[in-house]
């Protein structure tokens, strides 16, 4: 029987306050910049809740701040949630982050070194911090870094000079170095050309086929997810709104000329006509930001007004 | 692996990486040097300065003074040295980009402390050690009735009390991920004050000297002095010793309680994220 990795239960995450300071409240409307306030806390995950089994590579989809990040952030126990619980091999990392650190690793969108160290610097610093030392850490670190297409006499020189590809490939080896039961990939191969991301992408089936390792991958490319993915969820503002396999998500639209479509037809639909509504809503908070500010100024509001009519036509 | 394993080699891994940083940083580090020197000297000059300016009715010994202000020079750099390098605990990681992945590391936040206090203790030593050498140099101060041991126990002993202090403020860039690191100034200020650096704090106005009272800076400075200056045995020293101990007995465990505090505030307001 299959166990669940992971399971994400209900989870809801706020950011900002849903107060005012004293000093707001004071003033009503102003933030002090001439600004109206902004309106209370932002909702990053609204009770999503779903399992990534053991083995299987999860793929995340969702448009930019649609709450991936807030999600692989919950399970790497650098957030907590406001509400419902996540639990990383049974173990709940809010309540038992060490025993949850020890089962993880990360790779974020940015790859995040001390600069002016060297890639072996970086990652004996963070071999030690899970526990490895000794002689045997540099010669994996130099077996993992040329695996991943790295030239030996880059390993020593500071990462500053490396390119943002090369970067991202220590990053990754920092990840497997620790050799998690579990790892979240925050868009690793964003910005990557794709002779790296091929080869980046065939390092995760790789430590899903030999090591069995569980991922979780967030992506913007649909054609990596597709590739990759056992199973794909989409988040749109916050919410979990659609989660099966590849092929199922497809049959979910309907068939475009009688051809089938892509996952990216499917990730349009899903999330487009509510992109679209998500446009209208800015527009109308910015038209009543506009009335806001010429009530407080004395201005005709109809100076302003017919350019974001027109846009709105648009 | 045992856990103390596991501990020892965390410990080592922020000694390392910090060792491995004013490597790579040497010269930022020559130019903080070179700063510390000429700050040290310019203030041990006003010694001489004194007895020039009030001329000899004044009877003004140069000499001691310039020991003084040496010792308070000294003693102050490796404290502050100490307390920067602990406090950036958490804004060298905000710099560099790399909080989160330190953060989610399966380490205990005291073994975390204990990595970069370990570290901050030796390089301070290191550093105060060169300005006092250039200083002797420079001064030819007579050190042969000093009792150097004796002065270097009390710096050792204030440590643990600065380091508590330290602890607490590094909560600061932790909270305020803009300005945070920035506040830190404030406390050394106040501590620069009120500890009698480069005065007696019988100098002070009444309310300021309770202050000085509570500072560790204040004991440290007295028995550093009493070492150096008068050659009082090691022993001699314990009145100036107890207080800094006990202070640092109450204050490490604080610093921890309340970092720990703000951590778990970080992580639940998202502060933790370098970007958004």
């Amino acid at each position: 029987m299959t166990t669940n990795a992971i399971i994400v239960n209900k989870v809801t995450k706020r950011f900002g306050k849903s107060t005012p300071a004293l000093w707001r409240k004071l003033r009503p409307g102003k933030n002090g910049s001439g600004k109206p306030e902004a309106s209370g806390p932002v909702l990053a995950l609204d009770s999503v809740s779903f399992q990534v089994k053991q083995g299987e590579i999860f793929g995340v989809l969702g448009p930019n701040g649609s709450g991936k990040s807030t999600l692989i952030r919950l399970m790497a126990t650098l957030l907590l949630a406001d509400e419902g619980n996540v639990t990383v091999h049974g173990l709940d990392p809010a309540v038992t982050p060490l025993a949850v650190q020890q089962l993880i690793n990360r790779v974020s969108v940015e790859a995040s070194f001390f600069k002016k160290l060297s890639p072996m610097e970086n990652l004996i610093y963070g071999a030690r911090l899970y526990g490895m030392g000794g002689k045997e850490i540099r010669r994996r670190v130099v077996e993992i870094l040329t695996r991943l297409g790295l030239e030996k006499r880059s390993i020593y020189n500071p990462m500053e000079e490396m390119s943002r590809g090369m970067q991202q490939k220590v990053a990754i080896a920092r990840a497997l170095l620790s050799r998690p039961k579990i790892l979240l990939l925050d868009e690793p191969t964003t910005g990557l050309d794709p002779v790296s991301k091929r080869e980046v992408q065939a390092v995760v089936q790789e430590l899903k086929e030999r090591d069995g390792t569980t991922i979780l991958l967030t992506t913007h490319d649909m054609n990596e997810a597709e590739i990759l993915c056992d199973r794909v969820a989409i988040i749109h503002k916050g919410k979990l709104i659609a989660l099966d396999t590849p092929e199922a998500l497809k049959d979910l639209v309907p068939r475009l000329n009688g051809h089938k479509p892509s996952l990216e037809d499917v990730f349009i639909h899903l999330t487009g006509d509510k992109l679209k509504e998500e446009e209208k809503e800015d527009i109308e908070a910015a038209q009543s930001m506009v009335r806001a500010l010429t009530q407080e100024h004395q201005e005709p509001a109809d100076q302003i007004e017919p350019a974001l009519l027109e846009q709105e036509k648009e | 692996m045992t856990t103390a394993i596991q501990n020892i080699q965390a410990t080592y891994a922020f000694m390392e990486r910090n060792a491995n940083l004013v490597k790579r940083y040497w010269a930022w580090e020559l130019v903080w040097m070179t700063y510390s020197i000429a700050n040290s000297l310019s203030v041990s000059f006003i010694g001489l300065g004194m007895e020039a300016l009030s001329g000899q009715e004044a009877n003004i010994d140069g000499r001691f003074l310039v020991l003084y202000l040496v010792i308070g020079t000294l003693v102050w750099r490796y404290l502050t040295t100490v307390f920067y390098w602990i406090t950036e605990v958490i804004s060298i990681e905000r710099w560099e980009g790399t909080i989160e992945y330190t953060l989610m590391a399966p380490v205990r936040r005291v073994v975390h402390m204990a990595g970069q206090t370990i570290f901050a203790v030796f390089y301070g030593l290191f550093f105060t050690g060169v300005i006092m050498g250039v200083t002797v140099l420079i001064f030819d101060l007579d050190l042969s009735q000093a009792n150097v041991l004796g002065g270097l126990v009390m710096l050792v002993a204030g440590s643990f009390s600065f380091i508590g202090i330290s602890i607490m403020v590094s909560v600061l860039p932790l909270l305020f991920p803009e300005r945070g690191a920035q506040m830190t100034h404030i406390v050394i200020a106040v501590l620069l004050l009120v500890s009698g650096v480069y005065y007696p704090i019988e100098v002070l106005p009444k309310w300021l000297q309770v202050v000085g009272v509570a500072s560790p800076a204040t004991y440290v400075l007295d028995g550093v002095r009493l070492a150096l200056l008068e050659g009082t045995p090691t022993l001699s020293l314990w009145p100036q010793i107890w207080p800094v101990i006990l202070m640092g007995a109450a204050l490490i465990p604080a610093g921890l309680w309340v970092f720990n505090l703000a951590e778990r505030y970080a992580k639940r307001a998202g502060k933790l994220a370098r970007n958004g």
